[in-house]
């Protein structure tokens, strides 16, 4: 048998085709099981976030007219690839009202740097995140110097005739400069 | 020595040899086995050398102790916590097996170091040993990642929060950025496919790839032999035993501080002569992960600290800050590293090696002192120095004009209060940390207390047990909706006076018991500060009735008082249990009584009728408290003469209330302190 093999240094036309047909077979073997995981494993970039919409979070008499920030939860159905859960908190607003006025400013809890819970420092005058510190004013702009891009993300927010807060619930991507729908 | 050859002399030996004769004969595994344990080292067997070895000892700690741990880990958001909690409080040896994974990872950081260290200062990177260099720089990658996709895999609170930070990271990657994040964690919202993608990079695919790259990593270190550290002064020695032995020694002592950490609090605790939980040795397990509810002791594990607080460096710089601290630096340095076997050609070169390398770690020893410094500063500052500034603070209410014109514009003065309040922003922040730090390990007790109930978890998970328990749920929902009028203070505590004058409504401290009613009841306190001083009820019937008909003697006996608040108590259903029936029947036939408390308060059917005053059938209940949470402006309560306080429960056709008829629930069963006790 070994007669029959060619000389190492003088391959011929039909060891060639071997060659090519032994790597295309090996390959197509080996393409189906990883082109089908990679094609589920990229399934996620299928997902977009829900569309956008407002809800309603709380009463207008529950945000004092004071200009102080009130953090609300906000409530609403969600699903979780396979899990669907009835209403329950999916994340967190600051609402806060001038005095007298009727108009009601939404910002989002999470914090543009890099998505922790921002929350109000116990004296009520700053908005602070515990993860690196960035600071907002109360209306969500930028204390200098911070770690953070950009000032807090403020939401849509519109007061129904009955009376309803309600907010459009939108997450933005955190750590650029731009508000960036995620 | 031939490995066939010995197969001669098979007729001589015992049934042991001529067995292992018989698998020679077919494996070679002799000339393997020599092959892997003869190797030379020159200049005989060092402590230096054990490094590598330790390192390959923690892995394979981390793949057996880690099978063990999958056999009774489930990766979703429901079961992560929940099997972890099962692990760490129910299985025998769950808390030694966890503790074990959860220690190693960490010594395993430090063993990468020091190897790394080791490698570079003894110049063991350069030709010819570059690919294994580059090969080594990647496993650390490897590890690392491991680590980090680790951390979240108990679903708690705190590793929750760091992979929200790390995946935030992930996505400001220019392009790819968004894709990649979306990818890691399974879509756009963190939930189940987060966990199964981490498990499956933590447990197939990083280890997966860590064994294929430590193979050749260790293929490629025997090639090319062992780099001996000049000057070599001893005669050369076998690998084994010599070399085996000094490996097998430190992995020894490594095991041994693993265990050491995890064992010496039950020693301690011993030694005190208290129990010893084994549920709370070794590796700890925070509250379950909740996106509703924030987390200010979201910390990275301390290794990874300091890139954390190398994120702060970049204050004010913006988006490009960010994108420089958390990629391009970090990019830069590992770059750099690379390059190091090329660089290290030159004598030069090598000592920038061995410099940059000290550099960073000290660099990164640095960063997490000032990381640990920023949280814990409280701790440590003498914070009687800084009491003056401190009081200047609270009367100028930190206003930079108020301090100069307090100063008198003496510049000096106005800077060196400056810097004092710096360093009361300081200990502000740090306060902030441990409060949130006590705060969270408060919660994870409770959650495990719950988890460990006789009905154990329900199928929807821990979380939904812990967003059901009054004990947990109620102080914050008090502080959020309640607090800024009621107080809830124990009328004997230190502070209590300063937050009663603080308050606008009733301190709410044991309502619905005989304690909270005696104090109702008392002329001297019914227009306090814990009752209705600071209400519009305080110049109302009821004050004037307490200090006037039941401060009368002749009108009101002490013991007949005492019945009335006896028989509230037990309209609340918290009456003592040793009350006699007699003083019951008497409180209740008083307060029913028209001429009496039924003048206004109806109770049961005592004909008086709703409106002039709040109903007291069922004061202090569950049904009752709900109720005037839920509506006070309802005619069985305050009616028109409601002072304040919102109809919580109360919303327009279409609206949300202010609060769900769940947490008006959670806050009556906490005020009653109606909770589970294990």
């Amino acid at each position: 048998m070994a007669g029959n093999v060619p000389d190492a240094g003088n391959p011929g036309r039909r060891n060639f085709l071997a060659e090519v047909l032994a790597i295309a077979c090996g390959g197509l073997a080996t393409i189906a099981p990883i082109g089908a995981g990679v094609w589920a494993f990229l399934d996620p970039l299928r997902r977009k976030g829900g569309a956008a919409s407002f809800l309603p979070v709380t009463e207008l008499s529950a945000v004092p007219d004071d200009g102080v920030p009130r953090q609300f939860a906000v409530i609403a159905e969600r699903a979780d690839a396979w899990t669907g859960f009835a209403a329950e908190p999916i994340g967190a607003v600051y609402l806060r009202r001038a005095k007298g006025s009727d108009a009601v400013e939404a910002l989002s809890a999470t914090c543009p740097h890099a998505g922790c819970f921002v929350e109000i420092e116990t004296a009520g005058k700053c908005f602070r995140c515990p993860c690196h510190n960035s600071e907002f004013t109360l209306d969500g702009g930028i204390v200098n110097p911070s770690p953070s891009p950009r000032p807090m993300d403020a939401l849509e927010c519109r007061v129904a005739k009955n009376g309803s807060v309600e907010v459009k619930w939108e997450k933005f991507r955190a750590g650029v400069a731009q508000k960036v729908v995620q | 020595m031939k490995p066939s050859s010995s197969s001669n002399a098979g007729s001589r030996k015992g049934l042991v040899g001529r067995l292992a004769d018989f698998f020679d004969d077919r494996t070679g595994y002799r000339a393997v086995m020599h092959e892997a344990l003869y190797e030379r080292v020159p200049g005989g067997a060092r402590w230096r050398y054990v490094w590598g070895s330790t390192l390959v000892f923690a892995f394979m700690t981390q793949v057996i102790t880690g099978l063990f741990l999958w056999a009774s880990y489930s990766a979703s958001a429901q079961t992560a916590w929940e099997s972890v909690y099962y692990i760490q409080h129910e299985m025998a040896g769950g808390w030694l097996l966890r503790g074990i994974h959860h220690f190693m990872a960490q010594a395993m950081v430090v063993l990468l170091a020091l190897h790394l260290l080791q490698v570079v200062i003894d110049g063991a990177y350069k030709a010819p040993r570059e690919v294994n260099f580059w090969l080594g720089l990647i496993l650390m990658m490897l590890v690392l990642g491991m680590a980090l996709t680790g951390y979240l895999l108990p679903w708690d609170q705190k590793g929750y929060w760091a992979t929200i930070v790390a995946t935030n990271l992930a996505g400001i990657v220019p392009v790819v950025g968004p894709s990649l994040q979306q990818l890691v964690i399974g879509g756009t919202e963190y939930g189940h496919h987060t966990l199964t993608r981490f498990f499956a990079l933590h447990a197939g695919f990083l280890p997966g790839a860590l064994i294929l790259m430590l193979v050749v990593h260790l293929a490629l270190f025997r090639k090319h032999g062992l780099h001996a550290k000049q000057p070599i002064t001893k005669p050369d020695a076998m690998f084994w035993p010599d070399q085996v032995l000094k490996d097998a020694v430190a992995m020894l002592a490594v095991m041994a501080v693993v265990l050491g950490v995890i064992l010496v609090p039950a020693l301690r605790a011993m030694l005190a002569g208290e129990p010893v939980h084994t549920g709370h040795l070794g590796a700890e397990l925070g509250a379950p992960a909740d996106p509703s509810l924030p987390y200010a002791a979201a910390r990275p594990e301390w290794y990874f600290l300091f890139l954390f607080q190398f994120l702060k460096v970049f204050e004010g710089w913006g988006a490009t800050g960010e994108f420089l601290g958390a990629i391009v630096v970090p990019g830069l340095i590992m770059g750099v590293m690379f390059l190091m076997p090329i660089l290290g050609n030159w004598k030069l070169g090598h000592r920038f090696n061995v410099a940059f390398t000290l550099g960073i770690i000290a660099g990164a020893g640095l960063l997490t002192a000032l990381a640990l410094n920023e949280d814990y500063y409280a701790l440590w500052v003498d914070k009687a120095s800084l009491a003056d500034a401190q009081k200047l603070y609270d009367e100028t209410g930190g206003d930079a004009a108020k301090l100069a014109a307090a100063l008198g514009g003496d510049h000096a003065k106005i800077a060196a209060m400056e810097k004092q309040w710096e360093k009361l922003e300081k200990i502000r922040h740090s306060q902030a940390f441990l409060d949130a730090s006590k705060q969270a390990k408060l919660d994870a007790a409770r959650a495990i207390e719950l988890a460990g109930r006789p009905e154990k978890i329900p199928p929807a998970g821990m979380l939904e047990l812990v967003r059901a328990d009054a004990k947990s749920q109620g102080p914050r929902l008090f502080a959020q909706h309640c607090a800024s009028c009621h107080a809830h203070v124990d009328p004997q505590a230190p502070d209590a006076a300063a937050i009663l004058a603080k308050s606008s409504a009733a301190n709410l401290f044991e309502f619905g018991r005989a304690s909270w009613m005696r104090g109702l009841l008392d002329p001297a306190q019914v227009a306090g500060p814990a009752y209705f001083g600071n209400t519009a009820h305080t110049d109302g019937d009821m004050v004037s009735f307490v200090q006037g008909d039941l401060a009368d003697p002749d009108q009101w006996k002490k013991d007949d008082i005492e019945a009335v608040i006896v028989a509230m108590a037990a309209e609340a259903g918290l009456a003592d249990p040793g009350v006699k029936p007699a003083v019951l029947e008497r409180g209740r036939d008083l307060v029913t009584d028209g001429e009496r408390c039924g003048g206004c308060h109806k109770l049961g059917d005592n004909g008086t009728d709703l409106g002039s005053a709040p109903d007291l059938t069922g004061w202090g209940s569950r049904e009752w408290l709900v109720g005037i949470i839920t509506d006070p402006t309802h005619a069985r309560f305050y009616g028109d003469s409601n002072d304040r306080m919102p109809s919580f429960g109360k919303a327009a056709e279409g609206a949300a209330p202010m609060l769900t008829p769940q947490q008006i629930g959670l806050l009556a069963d906490w005020l009653r302190e109606d909770w589970y006790r294990p």
